[in-house]
């Protein structure tokens, strides 16, 4: 089939200057560091300072660092504090994906159930919170969680109406004020929090594409619902929740702001350690070595779940990414 | 004969007001093969569907030998089917679509296996176990569906146009197969179809419907023969229906002539309806001596293999008349009718449509 090339130029462009440029970049900082030229200062009789390189040349201005290609980020990325922190990030990642399955695809189920009127409104009211600022969500967890938020003040004027209930918690040795943020599990109450919708959202989306006749036929040969769900409706939403897992994974293992606020800079994450290089610390090429392994690490773990998906291979048109 | 199912006034009204069974009542008996027979939206799917579970009628009773299944889901009924969109399951290969009913009653894996090869040779499909679904044509996944119901020796086998995607001599073959399937097996078929052919070749009796009613419930012969009404008359096998005058028991009188026939009981200047069936229209040279009989012309002869089919006007109407005897373009005849070829039937609601179009021949 002949096609119009032309009509691809438009997108071309755009992936060359916000895709490829932006790519090679970090691949170009990823493998690169600056490193100072030495020299000798010389002060002159007549008081003016030069400064004369290795190789003997003598230059007025004082020599600036010089970009030097080098693997040493490399090295430096494989010391364990850094291989924790990415050891950690995988660790919160893949729990926050867990809860989000254990928890979306029930629900996705629910919401297509035959007995349940109107599925649409009641997704819109799960996916309504995620139209509200992401920071304002988080803020709003913490405003809850707080030492003096909402649900400490709820449990200390409970233990005031039931005494029993208080003398059950303080038997267990637990504090008035429950220290609920600041840890990894409220990190990941905040991304299971931000996160959920993507996990909800494909897996509804293929079942509700099962046709109905299928289930039809399934309980016409003799499959009860539970027997219809694990022959039927499980494997042809095996696409969604591939998907759904890569859609909150990825973000998961790379966020740096839930970390932060939920965390409080307690439980730091890759993500974070990132965000310092291009900030605070100001190592742009050990940042970009960073994100160059997360970007590896991400590539690798899709590459197995599409592998799952073409095996399995039930629903064609449903690919990830 | 020992009855399997019963159906009493069932009705079903779906969500938008629209009536698609108004009181339909069959009984249905032990390894009987009853042929549901009607145009398209006159409620076969949704009465199948009725008794397979899949619907909850409005109203009425299904007994099955003697119990009542509504409340019953599909999956603790005796009974399978072959949808009308077959609905196989694309994830699985051909055999695992047809082991999945013995698969969930946890039976033998090899005698299964066996038993799927048997049932794949059974339908045509032999050594297609391996395929995808997806890869199959419409004739081939309609044979799977067949395959996957008839697997299970249900009671009651349900079956929504099972023929339809396939071709003439395949859909030859496959009706006498599931003809002594039915026959050996002792299984109940309930058969859909639009081919009146293959209702009268295969039923033990046919139910008529329109409009989400049984019009005429009896065995081939009966439909074809002795149609209760203008609709089931038109709608089996090809006829001349004309409006006629009984003038008493026995004597009815229709383009222009008084014919001795064998119905009575219609009472002294009724006005009915009669149906020829066009074999039965025997054509005369018009120097025959027979007396008192209608006077025609021939307008148009085809031949159609195994007779001819002609097209002769008599006054204002036009008959339908099949032969194996040509008579040329223009010739005139005499037309007449044996006494017992005349089927009498009262005018029902469907009469003023069914005599308009077959009037319109003759325009
Ligand atoms: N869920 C529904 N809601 C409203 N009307 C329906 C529904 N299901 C079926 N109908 C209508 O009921 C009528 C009977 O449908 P049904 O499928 O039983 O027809 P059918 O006799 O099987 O036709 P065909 O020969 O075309 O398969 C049709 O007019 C159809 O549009
Ligand atoms: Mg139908």
């Amino acid at each position: 089939m002949k096609r119009n090339k032309a009509l691809a130029v438009p997108f071309m462009l755009w992936a060359a200057i916000f895709i490829v440029v932006p790519l090679v970049m970090i691949v170009w900082y990823g493998v690169t560091v600056e490193e100072p030229i030495p020299y000798t200062e010389i002060v002159q009789e007549d008081g003016t300072t030069v400064f004369q390189l290795e190789d003997g040349s003598v230059t007025a201005v004082r020599p600036q660092k010089k970009t030097v290609v080098s693997l040493s980020n490399f090295r430096r990325m494989f010391e364990p504090t850094y291989l924790r922190l990415l050891l950690r990030s995988f660790k919160v990642a893949i729990i926050t994906t867990l809860i989000c399955l254990l928890l979306g695809y029930p629900v996705a189920l629910i919401l297509t159930g035959t007995d349940f009127k109107r599925p649409a409104l009641w997704l819109m009211l799960l996916i309504l919170p995620m139209w509200m600022n992401f920071l304002l969500r988080t803020y709003s967890w913490m405003s809850i969680l707080e030492n003096n938020g909402i649900l400490n003040n709820w449990i200390a004027s409970l233990r005031e109406m039931l005494p029993a209930f208080d003398e059950w918690l303080t038997s267990r040795g637990v504090r008035r004020r429950i220290i609920f943020l600041y840890n990894e599990n409220a990190v990941i109450l905040g991304m299971v929090y931000n996160y959920l919708s993507f996990m909800i959202m494909p897996i509804y989306t293929v079942i509700e594409k099962i046709d109905k006749s299928l289930l039809e036929a399934a309980a016409d040969l003799g499959a009860s619902p539970v027997k219809s769900f694990t022959r039927v409706t499980l494997p042809y939403s095996i696409p969604g929740v591939l998907e759904g897992i890569t859609m909150v994974f990825v973000p998961a293992v790379t966020t740096f702001v839930i970390s932060q606020l939920m965390g409080g800079g307690k439980v730091p994450l890759i993500g974070d350690i990132i965000q310092n290089q291009f900030g605070k610390s100001s190592d742009w090429h050990f940042g970009a070595t960073l994100s160059l392994l997360v970007m590896v690490v991400v590539l690798a773990f899709m590459g197995a779940l599409n592998k799952i998906d073409k095996d399995d291979e039930p629903v064609k048109e449903v690919r990830i990414l | 004969m020992e009855k399997i199912l019963s159906i009493k006034d069932l009705r079903v009204v779906f969500e938008d007001g629209f009536t698609a069974l108004g009181g339909v009542s069959i009984d249905i008996g032990k390894n009987e093969f009853v042929t549901l027979l009607g145009p398209s939206g006159c409620g076969k799917t949704t009465l199948l569907r009725c008794i397979g579970g899949f619907e909850k009628p409005t109203s009425g009773e299904i007994l099955y030998k003697g119990e009542n299944i509504i409340p019953l889901p599909p999956y603790k009924r005796a009974i399978n089917t072959v949808f009308q969109r077959y609905a196989l399951f694309p994830h699985l290969n051909v055999a695992q679509n047809v082991a999945f009913g013995p698969d969930l009653r946890g039976e033998d894996k090899k005698k299964t296996a066996a038993e799927v090869e048997r049932m794949l040779k059974l339908v045509g499909l032999e050594g297609f176990g391996k395929r995808k679904i997806a890869s199959l044509s419409g004739g081939q996944q309609q044979r799977v569906a067949i395959a996957r119901a008839l697997i299970n020796k249900p009671d009651v086998l349900l079956l929504d146009e099972p023929l339809a995607a396939l071709d003439l001599k395949l859909r030859r073959e496959m009706q006498l197969e599931l003809k002594r399937i039915q026959r050996e097996s002792g299984i109940t078929f309930i058969f859909v179809t639009h081919d009146q052919e293959e209702a009268l070749t295969m039923s033990d009796r046919i139910a008529v419907m329109r409009a989400g009613q049984i019009q005429q419930l009896g065995t081939p012969e009966d439909i074809y023969n002795e149609p209760q009404n203008a609709f089931v008359a038109d709608f089996i096998g090809e006829s001349n229906i004309l409006t006629a005058t009984m003038l008493r028991d026995r004597l009815v009188r229709f383009l222009g002539c008084d014919f001795p026939c064998v119905d009575s009981g219609f009472g002294e200047n009724a006005e009915v309806d009669i149906v020829l069936r066009p074999e039965d229209v025997k054509l005369k040279p018009i120097a025959d001596p027979v007396a008192n009989v209608p006077e025609g012309v021939v307008e148009t002869l085809l031949f159609k293999g195994v007779h001819y089919e002609m097209k002769v006007r008599v006054g204002e109407s036009v008959l339908l008349v099949h032969s194996t005897h040509a008579r040329a373009v223009g010739t005139h005849v005499k037309i007449t009718i044996m006494p017992e070829d005349i089927q009498v039937m009262h005018k029902s609601e469907t009469s003023p449509d069914v005599l308009r179009k077959h009037a319109e021949r003759a325009l």
